[in-house]
C-alpha cells in the first residue's frame, strides 16, 4: 500500500526512473502483404503495445480476381476451372461443391464408380492440402526439416493428380455428372502401395519430429484458444471447429457421394488451441488414408460419368461413329446445358472447412449468381479476437493453424 | 436415387415450427430442391434471426449472399444461410432491399456477419444499418462502383499498370482491343425476343411486295399513251391516274435490276 500511496503522491520517480519521464505509445505495423509467413497476400495492420498485439485488422482482397462475376458470364462447364484456382492447394475440394450443386439443381444421378473416384481423389486432395499446411505451419514456428519431408509427399500427390487428369494442380477432373475420365488400374495400385508404404513412413517420420517437440509445443500450446461458443459465433468450420471441440464434419453429418459408406473417425481438440488444430489435421491425414483404402477395396467397375447426353459430353471414340454423339458434343461445348431455375446452397467438407456454393439459376445455360462461401473468410475475421493479448511472434502460429489460402479468401 | 449432393434429413414439421416462431415477420416460405427459404420482412430481420438462433437452434451463420434482380422494384436480395449443428439442418432466410434502403445489421447476433455484410456492401452497395465497420473489403483501396451488380460491366471501368515514366501505378480508363463478346444461345424457334445479327430481314417491316403482274384488261392499261382519237378523251377522267401508278411500280421494280 505504501508503494501505491507513493505513486499517488508522485514520489516514486527516483525509485522508478521511467515514471513520468517517458511516454510509451502503441504503435502500428504492417504485417505483409509480402511477408513469407502470411501465406500469400495478407496485410495485417497490427497495433502493438511493445510486443503484445492489441488490435489486428486483416486487409484482404489483394488477390481478388472477380471469380464470381466471371462465372456469371460463363456456361456451367466453362466455370468449373475457376474453382481449381480458388484454393489452389486443394483444387478438387472446390470442384466437388460446384459439381454437386449443379447436380442437385439438375437432380442428376452419378454412377457409383464416379462417386467412389470423387471421394478417393477428394481425400487425396485433403492429404495434399494438409501436407502443405502442416509443413508451412511448422516452418512458420521455426522448424525446417518436416516441411521438406512433407513436400515429398505433396509431390507424390501432385504426380498422382497428373496421372489421373493430366494436370498437377488445376485438374478440372470432377465434372457435372461424374468425372472426366477413368483412371488406369496401375495408378490405383501405385496409390495403394504409396498408402501402405511411402506415405505413412514419411509422414510419421516428419510428424514425430514436431508432435512432441518442446519448442513446437511452446510455440503452439495455449495459443489462440477459441471456446466452443466463439467457434459457433464466428462461423468456424472444418479443422477449426473440430479443434474447438465440436465434432462437426459434413462428411459424417450430411454425407455426399459415398461418404456414408466410409468408416472414419472425426478427431476433435480438447484444449482448443493452435496445437489442437495442428493435431486434428495430422489425424485427418491418417483418416483420409483410411478412406482411400476403403475406396480402393470397394470401388466397382462401371461408367465414370452419367449417360445423360444432355449434360455429359460423349467421348471422342463415340463421336467418330455416331452422328448424334457429334451433335451432343458440339452443343455441349458451345451452348452448354441448361439448368432448371432454382437455387441451392451446397457445402462440402473441403480440407480447410465448409466450402459452400450458392448457385442461383434462371433456367439458362449460365449461372445467374454463383456465390462462393470461402472457408478462410470467417476464420480470418476471427484473427482480431484470437490475437488479442498474444505476442507478435504468435501471429505466424495462429495464421498457420488457420490454413488460409488467398485464392479462396479473396476469390 | 437422384443426385449425390449432401444429404440433409428433412425435419418433420419444421416449416410449421418456424412459421409459428416467426409469425407476422414471415412473408413467404419456399421449399425447393429440399432446401427451405424463408422470406421475411426487412425490418423484422434481426428479431427473426434472434428467434431462429435462440429458439430453433440455428447456431451458425455460414454465409450472407447478395443477389441482384434489376427488374424488380426492390432489386437486391440478401440471403442468410443458417446452419444448426445440433439439428443437422440448414435453412435460408431472405430479405429484399434497394440501393437506398438499409438492411438492419446482425453483427450483434453473430460477429462473423461483420465481414459478410461488408462483402455484400462492397459488391452490391447494400447498406447495413448498425454495422459500424462498413468499409470495402475485396475491391481495391479507393474503388468506385459495386462490381457484382448486373449493370456493372465485366471488364470494369478502370485498368491499372505500372508507369515507367511516373515510377508508380497509374489508373486509366479501360481500353479494349476488341469489343467484349457475349454469346448467347437463344434460339429463334424457342422464343428469342430479338433480331439475330444477319437476320434483320426476317423481322424488318415487310419489304414492298412484288409488283402485281401487269394486266391489260382495259385499253388504258396498255400504256399506249394519248388516245389517238378525240372520242376517247371523254373517258380520260381516270385514265391518266392508272398509267402513272403503273409507271411508278415499274420504276420500283426496275431498281434492283439497275443495281445488279
Amino acid at each position: 500500500m505504501a508503494d501505491y500511496l507513493d505513486e499517488l503522491e508522485h514520489r516514486t520517480d527516483a525509485a522508478d526512473p521511467s515514471y513520468g519521464d517517458t511516454e510509451i505509445q502503441n504503435y502500428t505495423i504492417n504485417f505483409g502483404p509480402q511477408h513469407p509467413a502470411a501465406h500469400g497476400v495478407l496485410r495485417l495492420v497490427m497495433e502493438l503495445d511493445g510486443e503484445i498485439v492489441e488490435r489486428c485488422d486483416p486487409h484482404v482482397g489483394l488477390l481478388h480476381r472477380g471469380t464470381e462475376k466471371l462465372i456469371e458470364y460463363k456456361t456451367y462447364m466453362q466455370a468449373l476451372p475457376y474453382f481449381d484456382r480458388l484454393d489452389y492447394c486443394s483444387p478438387l475440394g472446390m470442384e466437388h461443391s460446384y459439381v454437386l450443386a449443379i447436380e442437385k439443381l439438375l437432380n442428376l444421378e452419378v454412377p457409383l464408380r464416379a462417386q467412389y473416384l470423387r471421394v478417393f481423389f477428394a481425400e487425396l486432395t485433403r492429404i495434399c492440402n494438409h501436407m502443405l499446411n502442416l509443413g508451412s505451419h511448422v516452418m512458420d514456428v521455426g522448424a525446417m526439416t518436416p516441411n521438406l519431408w512433407l513436400f515429398e509427399i505433396r509431390e507424390d500427390c501432385l504426380n498422382f493428380f497428373e496421372r489421373a487428369s493430366g494436370a498437377r494442380m488445376h485438374s478440372a477432373y470432377f465434372r457435372p455428372g461424374g468425372v472426366h475420365q477413368d483412371v488406369p488400374l496401375k495408378l490405383l495400385t501405385d496409390i495403394a502401395d504409396w498408402l501402405d508404404g511411402r506415405l505413412p513412413r514419411l509422414f510419421e517420420d516428419a510428424i514425430s519430429l514436431v508432435a512432441d517437440n518442446r519448442i513446437f509445443k511452446q510455440r503452439n500450446v495455449d495459443i489462440a484458444v477459441v471456446s466452443k461458443e466463439d467457434a459457433l459465433k464466428w462461423g468456424f468450420s472444418g479443422p477449426m471447429i473440430r479443434g474447438s471441440g465440436i465434432p462437426w464434419d459434413i462428411r459424417k453429418s450430411q454425407p455426399y457421394d459415398v461418404y456414408d459408406r466410409m468408416e472414419f473417425d472425426v478427431p476433435v481438440g480438447t484444449q482448443f488451441d493452435c496445437y489442437d488444430r495442428f493435431m486434428v489435421r495430422v489425424e485427418e491425414v491418417r483418416q483420409s488414408a483410411r478412406i482411400m483404402k476403403q475406396c480402393l477395396n470397394e470401388m466397382p467397375d462401371g461408367p465414370i460419368a452419367s449417360f445423360d447426353r444432355k449434360v455429359v459430353p460423349p467421348k471422342r471414340g463415340e463421336m467418330k461413329r455416331s452422328m448424334e454423339a457429334l451433335i451432343h458434343h458440339f452443343k455441349l461445348y458451345t451452348e452448354g446445358f441448361h439448368v432448371p431455375a432454382g437455387e441451392v446452397y451446397v457445402a462440402t467438407e473441403s480440407p480447410k472447412g465448409e466450402f459452400g456454393v450458392y448457385l442461383v439459376s434462371d433456367g439458362s445455360n449460365k449461372p445467374y449468381r454463383c456465390k462462393i462461401r470461402p472457408t478462410a473468410f470467417s476464420h480470418l475475421q476471427a484473427m482480431d479476437f484470437m490475437m488479442k493479448g498474444h505476442m507478435l511472434a504468435d501471429t505466424t502460429a495462429v495464421l498457420g493453424a488457420m490454413d488460409i489460402v488467398f485464392g479462396e479468401c479473396d476469390r | 436415387m437422384g443426385h449425390s449432393a449432401p444429404r440433409i434429413a428433412t425435419i418433420d414439421g419444421i416449416v410449421e415450427e418456424i412459421g409459428t416462431l416467426l409469425g407476422s415477420m414471415l412473408i413467404e416460405t419456399v421449399d425447393h430442391a429440399d432446401e427451405l427459404t424463408f422470406i421475411v420482412a426487412r425490418d423484422g430481420l434481426p428479431q427473426a434471426l434472434t428467434l431462429l438462433r435462440d429458439h430453433a437452434e440455428y447456431q451458425q451463420l455460414m454465409e450472407i449472399a447478395g443477389i441482384d434482380y434489376p427488374d424488380r422494384p426492390e432489386r437486391f436480395e440478401v440471403a442468410y444461410h443458417l446452419l444448426s449443428v445440433t439439428r443437422n439442418h440448414r435453412i435460408r432466410v431472405k430479405v429484399s432491399t434497394d440501393e437506398d434502403t438499409p438492411v438492419p445489421t446482425v453483427t450483434h447476433l453473430w460477429p462473423v456477419a461483420g465481414w459478410l455484410e461488408r462483402e455484400v456492401f462492397d459488391m452490391y452497395g447494400v447498406v447495413f444499418d448498425g454495422n459500424t465497420d462498413l468499409r470495402r473489403i475485396l475491391t481495391d483501396y479507393g474503388f468506385k462502383g459495386h462490381p457484382q451488380r448486373k449493370d456493372f460491366p465485366l471488364t470494369g471501368y478502370v485498368e491499372l499498370r505500372y508507369s515507367e515514366e511516373d515510377k508508380r501505378v497509374v489508373y486509366e480508363p479501360v481500353k479494349l482491343a476488341q469489343d467484349f463478346r457475349s454469346f448467347d444461345f437463344m434460339s429463334p424457334w424457342e422464343g428469342a425476343q430479338y433480331v439475330l445479327p444477319g437476320d434483320e430481314k426476317a423481322v424488318a417491316p415487310a419489304a414492298p411486295a412484288a409488283p402485281t403482274p401487269k394486266t391489260t384488261e382495259k385499253k388504258a392499261d396498255t400504256g399506249a399513251g394519248e388516245a389517238a382519237n378525240k372520242a376517247a378523251e371523254t373517258k380520260s377522267g381516270d385514265a391518266p391516274a392508272k398509267p402513272a401508278a403503273a409507271t411508278d411500280e415499274g420504276k420500283g421494280a426496275a431498281k434492283p435490276e439497275d443495281k445488279a
